[in-house]
C-alpha cells in the first residue's frame, strides 16, 4: 500500500476514502477534518476558551491533543467515577498527558463530591450503570463549564458514537433524541454550548491517531459497558461497514443534511419548557433536576461490592 | 509470529508468513473494528507478518464517547 499523498509506503488504510496513508499524512487528514468539522458547523470561534470533557481514553485524549494543535484554548476536566482499577487508571492517563504537555486538568471525584460513585449508586438508585454514569457525567460537565466561565464544553463523540447513537433513536423512533442529535448544541437555557469535533473520524482512526502521535490510553473498555445496547449498534453497523465502506457516514450526514430538520421543532419545544431546578439551579423539566433526585438515591455513607463484568471478545 | 489479544488479554502463537488481512480474517475478526500494531506503529492490510514478528491486535471500539 502507498500513501495516497506522497506515495511512500502507509501505514493505515481509510476505507470509506479508499484511501491509504503514511504517518504524518494520516495525522494531517486527521487535523484536516476535524478543523473542517470545526468549520462546518461553526463549533469554536477565535479566542474561545474550551473544556474538554477527558475520560483518559482515546477519543478524549485525540481531540483534547488535536484542538491544541490547531491553535485553540483547551483545559481538561476529569471525573473520577470510582470504577475500581479502571477508573484509577483512566485517571493516570488522562493525568499523564496533561502533564507531558503543560495543559490544565481539572479533577472531581464523584463519591468526594455528591456522595456515590457509579457501581453502588447505580445499584442503590436502582439504575443501569451507564444511564447513571452518562446523567452524572452530563451534569457535572455542563456545570464545571458555566461556572468556569467557558465559551463551549467539548466532548470525544466520533462518527462511530454519534451513528450508533442515531442508530438506535432510529430503530425506537425517539423523536425527541433526534431533534438534538447534532454536532454542535448551542448555549441556551443554562446549558454550556456543546461541541463533538470528532464525528468526521470513524473510531479506528481515533485509536490510530493517538497510536500514531504516541499518545498512551486507556485500551481496556469500561468493565460495567460491557454488553450495553451501545456496543451491539456499533458491531451491527461495522458488520455493515465491512462489506460497504462508508456506509456508516453516510448514514450520519445524510441524517443532518436531510432528516435531522424534521424533528428539530419537537426539540425547540422541550426546551422551552425548561427551568430552573429547586435544588442546583440546572434547567430541568421539572421542580428537581434528574441529577439531584440520583444523588438523592446514590449517595451511601459506604462503598458496597459490586461485580463488574469482563467483555468476552477480542 | 505472536499474537497479543485483548478483552480479555491472551497471547496466541501462529504460524506465517501470513498478510495482515489473512490474520484477522482467521481470527474472525472485523477489520473496521480493530488495529494491528507492531513495535509503535501500525501495520496496514497487505503487510506481510512472518515467524518472527510479535503483533497486537487492538480493539477500537467504545462504550461511550470519550
Amino acid at each position: 500500500m502507498k500513501c495516497r499523498v506522497c506515495r511512500e509506503p502507509a501505514v493505515i488504510d481509510v476505507r470509506r476514502q479508499n484511501a491509504n496513508y503514511c504517518c504524518e499524512h494520516f495525522l494531517r487528514m486527521c487535523r484536516d477534518q476535524v478543523a473542517r468539522a470545526i468549520d462546518e458547523f461553526a463549533m469554536v470561534q477565535p479566542g474561545d476558551r474550551c473544556l474538554v470533557a477527558v475520560s483518559g481514553g482515546k477519543d478524549s485524549l485525540a481531540v483534547w491533543d488535536l484542538l491544541v494543535e490547531l491553535g485553540y484554548a483547551a483545559d481538561g476536566l476529569y471525573i473520577g467515577l470510582g470504577i475500581g482499577e479502571y477508573s484509577d487508571a483512566s485517571r493516570d492517563h488522562a493525568r499523564a498527558f496533561a502533564s507531558s504537555r503543560g495543559l490544565k486538568l481539572t479533577e472531581i471525584d464523584l463519591r468526594a463530591e455528591y456522595g456515590y460513585d457509579i457501581p453502588t449508586g447505580a445499584r442503590t438508585a436502582h439504575r443501569a450503570p451507564c444511564s447513571a454514569c452518562g446523567l452524572s457525567k452530563r451534569h457535572i460537565f455542563d456545570k464545571a463549564a458555566i461556572d468556569g466561565g467557558y465559551d463551549v464544553l467539548v466532548t470525544g463523540h466520533n462518527l462511530d458514537d454519534e451513528a450508533a447513537v442515531l442508530f438506535g433513536n432510529v430503530l425506537h423512533w425517539q423523536t425527541e433524541y433526534l431533534g438534538r442529535q447534532l454536532p454542535v448544541l448551542p448555549a441556551q437555557n443554562g446549558f454550556p454550548r456543546k461541541v463533538k469535533p470528532l464525528v468526521r473520524l470513524g473510531e479506528r482512526e481515533t485509536a490510530a491517531y493517538c497510536v500514531l502521535r504516541g499518545i498512551d490510553y486507556l485500551v481496556d473498555e469500561c468493565p460495567m459497558a460491557a454488553g450495553n445496547r451501545h456496543l451491539g449498534y456499533k458491531d451491527a453497523l461495522n458488520q455493515i461497514e465491512a462489506v460497504s465502506p462508508g456506509s456508516k457516514f453516510d448514514f450520519y450526514f445524510g441524517f443532518l443534511k436531510r432528516a435531522a430538520g424534521h424533528f428539530r421543532s419537537g426539540a425547540e419545544v422541550d426546551q422551552a419548557e425548561l427551568r430552573a431546578c429547586a435544588r442546583c439551579g440546572a434547567p430541568t423539566p421539572g421542580e428537581v433536576c434528574a441529577f439531584c433526585k440520583l444523588v438523592d438515591q446514590a449517595a451511601q455513607p459506604r462503598t458496597v461490592t459490586v461485580m463488574l463484568n469482563q467483555r468476552g471478545h477480542s | 509470529m505472536k499474537v497479543l489479544l485483548r478483552n480479555p488479554k491472551r497471547e496466541l502463537e501462529i504460524e506465517g508468513p501470513m498478510s495482515v488481512v489473512a490474520l484477522l480474517k482467521r481470527l474472525d475478526l472485523n477489520r473496521e473494528a480493530v488495529l494491528v500494531i507492531r513495535g509503535d506503529t501500525l501495520v496496514p492490510g497487505d503487510a506481510m507478518l512472518d515467524d518472527s514478528d510479535t503483533v497486537e491486535i487492538r480493539p477500537v471500539i467504545s462504550g461511550g464517547g470519550g
